[in-house]
């Protein structure tokens, strides 16, 4: 067992794991949070993107040990002071979701690209094409963030 | 929660209802702050302990061994259960057809499927289940697998014929004869099964919370495994669920499994199924081989259309299969006015994963035979297919329209809405184009699909797997009602409850809109629980969420509760007001009669605070149920005719696509397609229904496949080989939307979720035979598949 | 799907990181970016009894360049390689995934040698080496050299992959891929690049190693196909894949050229 010490949305947490705990597992059941969803533990479907750093990445592809230090951002932390960010509402506006269970991970790897800039359509495409989401058919959630980026609909 | 609620939409003035209205979704807020309540994100019952399920390595092998006693041993474990403890303490899972082979939750002696399960470890958490799980020594006898169909063990067989085929054919001026093989496919969901179970000694029952889409007939089924009589299984499903499409009804099977480990080990079990095991032992769509003869006038009329139709539900027919088969029974002849109708049904087992629902289920597997052939048969008459298909549907004078195999078409202007289609996607421009691009060697095609989209299943269909005189034996069945609960509080406050199990589709929305417009509040005042407790929600045996039901039975239950509540407001707040209850009308949050009025709240306190002040007759309290049955369905004829379903909406498609000669890829260049789904209860989530339907057709149509081997190992056994297709992948869609209301169903609605998973795959085959100009192509299209057929 | 237990270590030099796999040799694995192992490790299809997580060493995210040549640090991400060469830059959009580049490093995807990842063919196509060092030093490996099949390459247990080097290219360069979906497995991959006239090819996803092969330039596609055997997979034929050789060269060569021109 390992003593991990780490910042997860803003705020700071120690728990002893297991070296092989996945980092998906240990926010869900060490921590509680369970925005951050499992969809196939083998780095397919996105459902479980986090920012680690800022970066997104999967968090079903790592392990809670190699965070040592590192910051964590969940979707838990996306409504900063109660609100919704402006993806989070461009996802309601242009009806981006409907289970929803794949909409953590995509808001999360969304973040990471608008925070790099303005991407054109084609840019968010790619971008998508890392998250399986089987029941929206993607092209409201390209508007969504074509729209929270300020990106012309198409 | 603290901060901001989203905007709502402004307030519905008299003139308007909200049914009807793009009210944006009040599921939204929760899901987009990763406050979901799914599966796996609830505890319901402390001190659980984690399931890991060993499944048979091989298609079809006989266990000589099963050897758990390290296992039991290992660190963390609570205990086992094996194959042969399901056989001690449970049932096979009754099904409808008769000598059927046993079904059980897991395997005894006989693997019958690589993926089956055949025993479950507990641990203390999953890691350590699964480390036990290596632990458990399996000897295997290899049998023989079946993985053709065309030489199963046939477990159901049924002719029908309607009209006089025969002798049709013999006046036919064109016989088109093509065998069709529909891919085994599967819809995945983003979210896998979850069970937990929890075995009451005491009382001798199970409560089991489990994201499935039923109760319907399956929780009869889980129940009669188990030998309880349904009110000692408790099945309670959580508020929300990641997706099902159909395929969360097999989740069944594992709260018989999970419930028979709590059960024999006096503890609370859970099971989070592995995306492995859901694409190795969940279900997948049946896979369907038909070989259709079609007979066509020189004029293009379609004179008479035979199927001679194999299904492969795998290892085990399981209910609610051979749904699959039997589903579309009244649309066989699908838009088309032929009256000339037969058809055999082969229901076969092989040794892959049994077949389950998946979205469409039975819809892909007619439609692309179907489609195909007016294709087909359009090239021999030298018709435009268009043209064909004009010629051969039914009138928009000709409904309610009763089919040669019962079915009763409701509404519906079939032409109309081609021609939308038509205008739509600049059809004859693009057959200009299409001219062009041949004369400069591209591969450059355009294919149609036209589609009845049957909704709101009449679970009597699945007794044609019977015989006439065998279903005269059996008690009738004509299930498809649904129920709702509505309730106000002491303080006013408005309770949906419904019996829908949505994955998604949006039912809380719009159960809201329904509600306040008859109550005269707004959506954002009902609160609605769609969570379902079978010990306490309003259901019945069909409740729950399949065959597109939720728009015509599902808010057509809670239109009826809320209008009792409604009529019931009135009478109090007649009696309050001194009028006559036709008098007073509900809206912005009151009771009005003329210019003086009451609030609801203040109704509401009458009613709970205050019964005596009741006017004579009224009962205290604001609860009210309601069951909505479609008034059009009856359980199967001596003929064999049966209405299978209450509604059908209507898809025209076009699909444009050009192949790249060099690599086989089909582009597809756009995609059109108009539906009539009766009247839209809320046009934004009809928009995300049918992109759905329409991403879930192209799969099969160009990506996925559940393959295996010659061994029967599965080969597309994770999302790295089973392509679900991404953002880049899918095509440009428009949509046309025509309302013809249904006349039977409470606000007109049909159900349109399934729909474009019918004609995407027909519509899409379409368009690459005329690219290929062949006439033979098997699904999914895939550039490897597509060079052969270019013929290298 | 949760990985089986394992001994998990941590170097923080370069030092220690050799230490520990001279220790444990066969037994450990390295884990660098870990998008392609920790799959394996969650499907416990990799069962190390030791990980060595390298992801802390110093110094193994640095990059430097020296007269053209780059020499990039075993830890750089994917996402952070687009300016190693105007090849690597053709490539990268089809590796993976936005978040799995996040991750993904260059160091682990050539030392991991997947024969359907772009990265070490982009590699073996510039002329470029590995650097490995272990407790016994360090050596540098051409490209040429270092696949050896599927998941092999000639590194020893006890070797880490500390940097890959990548002199330039210069002329024209192309990287054409054919996969199913977009950031899949390739069915068939080919680079090209053109410079003075000298033509340079490779291909990849087809054989058990990305391969440089010799190529015809009046028929760079026919000649390329003549000399690979493909294997037949879930996803498509050996004839196909032979033929995709052959329509892959041809288009990386024609716009390599056109780039060079």
């Amino acid at each position: 067992m390992i003593v991990l010490e780490l910042v997860v949305n803003g705020r700071s947490c120690r728990e002893t794991v297991e070296p092989r705990l996945l980092l998906s597992d240990f926010l869900r059941h060490n921590l509680g949070l369970m925005g951050t969803h499992v969809g196939c533990e083998h780095g397919v479907c996105g459902a479980c993107t986090v920012l680690v750093d800022g970066a997104a990445v999967r968090s079903c592809l790592l392990l809670a040990v190699q965070l040592e230090g590192s910051r964590v951002e969940t979707v838990e932390s996306l409504a900063a002071d109660g609100k919704l960010s402006p993806l989070q509402r461009a996802f309601h506006e242009c009806h981006a979701l409907q289970c929803g269970f794949c909409t953590p991970g995509i808001l999360l790897g969304a973040t990471d690209l608008l925070s790099r800039g303005k991407p054109s359509r084609a840019e968010i495409e790619d971008f998508l094409s890392g998250h399986l989401c089987r029941c929206t058919g993607y092209t409201p959630i390209v508007d969504a963030i074509a729209r929270a980026a300020g990106v012309d609909a198409a | 929660m603290a901060g901001d609620k989203l905007s709502r939409v402004s307030v519905a003035t008299r003139q308007e209802t909200w049914v009807g209205r793009a009210v944006p979704r009040l599921e939204d807020e929760a899901l987009l702050r990763g406050e979901g309540q799914f599966m796996d994100d609830l505890a319901p019952i402390p001190n659980a302990g984690h399931a890991a399920i060993l499944r048979s390595q091989l298609a079809h092998a006989r266990i000589t061994r099963l050897d758990a006693s390290r296992a039991l041993a290992a660190p963390g474990v609570a205990g086992v259960l094996t194959g042969q403890d399901v056989r001690a303490m449970s049932r096979p899972f009754p099904v409808g057809v008769e000598g059927a082979r046993p079904y059980y939750a897991a395997a005894g002696e006989v693997a019958r499927y690589a993926g089956e399960p055949l025993a479950v470890v507990v641990a203390k958490n999953r890691y350590l289940a699964e480390d036990a799980l290596e632990l458990i020594e399996v000897d295997y006898e290899p049998l023989e697998p079946v993985l053709d169909a065309r030489v199963g063990e046939v477990v159901s067989e049924r002719a029908f014929s309607y009209g006089d085929p025969a002798a049709a054919f013999a006046a036919a001026d064109l016989v088109v004869r093509q065998r069709f093989r529909f891919p085994r496919w599967s819809c995945t969901p983003v979210e896998c099964y979850g069970v937990v179970a929890d075995w009451n000694g005491a009382t001798g029952s199970l409560t089991a919370w489990a994201n499935f889409q039923g109760p319907f007939t399956l929780h009869s089924v889980a129940a009669g495994a188990l030998g309880l009589r349904g009110s000692k299984l408790r099945l309670i499903t959580p508020p929300d669920s990641g997706g099902s499409f159909g395929i969360k009804a097999t989740v069944y099977v594992y709260v018989v499994l999970l419930g028979l480990a709590s059960r024999k080990l006096g503890i609370p079990v859970r099971w989070t199924e592995d995306r492995l095991e859901h694409l190795a032992g969940s279900a997948t769509a049946t896979a369907r081989e038909t070989e259709v003869e079609a007979a066509f006038a020189a004029d293009g009329e379609l004179l008479a259309l035979c199927y001679d139709a194999i299904d492969d539900v795998g290892a085990y027919l399981r209910a609610p299969e051979p749904a699959t088969t039997y589903r579309m029974h009244g649309s066989l002849s699908g838009a088309y006015r032929v009256r000339n109708v037969a058809a055999r049904n082969r229901v076969v087992l092989t040794n892959r994963c049994p077949s389950g629902l998946n979205r469409g289920f039975g819809g892909p597997q007619l439609y692309f035979p179907l489609e195909r052939t007016m294709a087909i048969a359009a090239g021999r008459l030298g018709l435009d297919p268009a043209e064909l298909v004009r010629r051969n549907l039914v009138g928009a004078d000709e409904f309610p329209y009763r089919t040669p195999s019962g079915g009763l078409y409701d509404s519906g202007d079939y032409e109309g809405a081609l021609d939308e289609a038509l205008e739509l996607s600049r059809y004859a421009e693009r057959r200009e184009e299409q001219h062009h691009a041949r004369a400069e060697g591209r591969l450059f095609g355009i294919g149609l699909a036209i589609v009845v989209e049957p909704s709101i299943s009449n679970m009597g269909y699945i007794t044609l797997a019977q015989t006439p005189e065998e279903r005269a034996q059996t008690l009738p069945k004509s299930g498809n009602a649904e129920g709702a609960t509505i309730a106000v509080s002491p303080l006013g406050g408005i309770t949906v409850r419904i019996g829908t199990t949505p994955q998604g589709q949006g039912h809380a929305t719009v159960c809201a809109q329904v509600a306040a417009d008859a109550l005269g509040v707004e959506p954002d005042d009902v609160e609605v629980l769609t969570s379902v407790d079978t010990s306490t929600s309003a259901w019945t045996v069909a409740s729950g969420n399949y065959s597109s039901r939720f728009s015509g039975v599902g808010a057509g239950a809670v239109h009826l509760a809320a209008q009792k509540l409604a009529a019931k407001l009135r009478a109090i707040a007649a009696h309050e007001l001194g009028v006559e209850a036709h008098e007073v009308e509900l809206r912005e949050g009151k009771a009005w009669a003329g210019e003086a009025s009451v609030s609801l709240r203040r109704l509401a306190g009458l009613a709970h605070w205050n019964p005596d002040a009741l006017p004579p007759g009224v009962e205290p309290g604001l609860v009210e149920n309601a069951f909505y049955a479609a008034p059009n369905l009856a359980p199967p004829d001596a003929q064999d005719r049966v209405a299978s379903s209450a509604a059908h909406g209507f898809i025209a498609d076009v699909a444009v696509v050009e192949v790249d000669r060099e690599t086989g890829q089909v582009v597809v260049l756009d995609y059109t397609t108009v539906h009539d789904a009766g009247r839209l209860l809320n046009p934004l989530l009809v928009e995300g229904q049918v992109r759905g339907g329409f991403a879930h057709g192209v799969g099969p149509a160009l990506f996925e496949r559940v393959e295996h081997d010659e061994d029967g190992n599965l080969l597309t056994g994770s999302f790295m080989d089973y392509l679900c297709p991404t953002a880049p992948d899918l095509p440009p869609l428009t949509i046309g939307h025509r309302e013809t209301p249904s006349p039977f169903t409470a606000l007109g609605a049909k159900g349109l979720g399934e729909g474009n998973t019918m004609s995407v795959p027909a519509a899409i085959a379409n368009a690459v035979a005329d690219a290929l100009g062949i006439d033979e192509l098997e699904l999914p299209l895939t550039p490897p598949r597509v060079w052969e057929l270019l013929g290298r | 799907m949760k990985p089986a237990p394992f001994r998990y270590e941590r170097p923080e030099t370069l030092g220690e990181a050799v230490s520990v796999l001279r220790e444990y040799g066969e037994d450990a694995k390295v884990l660098a970016g870990g998008q392609s192992l920790v799959p394996l490790l969650n499907m416990r299809m990799a069962r190390p009894a030791v990980l060595v997580d390298i992801n802390r060493v110093v110094g193994l995210d640095n990059s430097e360049i020296e007269k053209g040549t780059r020499r990039i640090g075993a830890l750089v991400r994917q996402s952070a390689a687009q300016d190693i060469s105007p090849l690597v830059r053709s490539c990268l959009p089809y590796v993976g995934h936005f978040a799995t580049r996040n991750r993904g490093t260059v160091g682990g995807s050539i030392a991991h040698a997947d024969a359907s990842a772009e990265l070490p063919l982009a590699l073996l196509v510039s002329g470029g080496a590995v650097v490995a060092a272990s407790s016994r030093g360090r050596r540098e490996i051409a490209a040429s050299e270092f696949f050896v099949t599927h998941f092999t390459t000639v590194l020893e247990p006890d070797e880490l992959v500390v940097e890959t080097i990548w002199p330039e290219t210069g002329g024209g360069v192309a990287f054409e891929e054919l996969a199913q979906r977009r950031g899949d497995y390739a069915l068939c991959m080919a680079a090209a690049v053109v410079r003075d006239g000298e033509l340079r090819v490779g291909i990849g996803s087809v054989v058990d190693r990305p391969t440089l092969l010799g190529v015809d330039p009046d028929r760079p596609g026919a000649s390329a196909a003549e000399q690979v055997e493909p294997y037949d997979g879930l996803h498509a034929s050996a004839e196909y894949l032979r033929h995709l050789v052959r329509v892959l060269v041809d288009r990386a060569v024609a716009v390599a050229r056109a780039r060079a021109a």
